[in-house]
């Protein structure tokens, strides 16, 4: 289960372009270092992290064994109309978490 | 002859003025994170990109969850947190010694909750220190305790023994050299007022007793116990050339 910051301004206008940014909690364990026996520690990563927004994929990225632990990720949205947003992180091995959040959007 | 006087006295005070300045500038001391480059200063401003944050979250919720024989919480005793940690480190009477607010954690843990005993650098420890110095972010730590001298005095003087194969003190790269590069790295003053960081090498949150002892490490000493008397009464000294500074926490730090 993964636990996510995200951060969606709340004051917004149709037509915006806004920054929406997340911060998820996860240790992205890159399957190369070994612990103090010696022993190979596993890997256990994100695998891919998606966005809906109005029921359409807005955002959608592959994450590597490279991208270190905390990964932090923003991007831009045109924001149209009010509704929600959905993100989805796929962990390696399937695990699924998703977080909705509203955003409201105002008539300029 | 009253211009010339005029000229004079005004020259006078201004190159007073200067080296007032100058002196000031010599004793005062800049945090940490003024050492660190343009983007990781943003990463630490920015709520939403410092990792730090997340075990200030964590520790939210640890607060308010119940553990131990006795099933209470952190906030079923303690109503707020607000500037608790400017006190610390502090003279615990029932302890009878100085203890960090890391240290007075683990032993509300043992002692009023009665659950587990925890490491001084495990996540649990490090997300409720994070979450309690969080709670004094833009105050400043307090003047500490007259009755502490000794304690202040022996951490004096770790700070300025040499120590390690490479014979260094504290003071010599903190002062000494700070503002000069050590590898890819600027010297801090050894400021306080960030801590507990995230630091990006550590992929992880990491205490100021065990930034001490990567120190001590790094000058190939014997490094002391963290959350032990030596790191604890050094983390008092360090208070005492603090003045003035806020505390920051969550930093990050490269």
């Amino acid at each position: 289960m993964i636990k996510a910051r995200i951060a969606i301004p709340s004051d917004v206008a149709v037509g915006d372009s806004i920054e929406i940014k997340t911060l998820v909690s996860h240790p992205m364990e890159s399957g190369f270092r070994l612990d103090y026996g010696g022993e190979v520690i596993p890997r256990a990563i994100i695998e891919t992290f998606e966005v809906r927004y109005l029921d359409e994929q807005v955002f959608t990225m592959q994450f590597g064994p490279g991208i270190a632990a905390n990964p932090y990720v923003s991007f831009y949205l045109t924001a149209e109309q009010s509704g929600q947003i959905e993100f989805i992180w796929m962990e390696q091995g399937g695990e699924i978490t998703e977080i909705v959040r509203d955003i409201n959007v105002t008539a300029s | 002859m009253t211009a010339r006087i005029l000229v004079t006295s005004l020259l006078l005070f201004v190159s007073l003025l200067m080296t007032e300045n100058l002196l000031a500038a010599e004793l005062s001391f800049k945090p940490g994170i003024e050492f660190q480059s343009l983007d990781i200063q943003n990463m630490q401003n920015d709520d939403f990109q410092n990792p730090g944050m997340l075990f200030v979250d964590a520790g939210e919720q640890l607060a308010s969850t119940p553990v131990g024989k006795t099933n209470k919480a952190c906030i079923d005793c303690h109503e707020k947190f607000d500037g608790v940690a400017r006190q610390f480190p502090k003279f615990n009477s029932r302890l009878k010694q100085t203890v960090s607010l890391t240290s007075q954690v683990l032993a509300c843990r043992t002692d009023h909750q009665q659950a587990e005993a925890l490491s001084y650098e495990s996540k649990t420890a490090l997300s409720l220190t994070t979450y309690v110095t969080h709670q004094s972010r833009g105050l400043s730590y307090h003047d500490v305790d007259d009755g502490l001298s000794e304690a202040i005095a022996r951490g004096r003087d770790y700070y300025y023994s040499r120590k390690g194969q490479l014979n260094l003190a504290c003071v010599h790269c903190h002062e000494q050299n700070s503002g000069k590069f050590l590898r890819g790295d600027l010297i801090s003053h050894g400021v306080s007022t960030g801590y507990p960081i995230y630091r990006l090498e550590w992929q992880g949150m990491g205490s100021l007793h065990r930034r001490f002892r990567a120190c001590d490490i790094g000058v190939r000493a014997e490094p002391a116990i963290m959350g032990g008397q030596v790191y604890t009464e050094l983390e008092l000294y360090l208070r005492t050339r603090e003045t003035g500074l806020t505390i920051t926490a969550p930093g990050v730090r490269r």
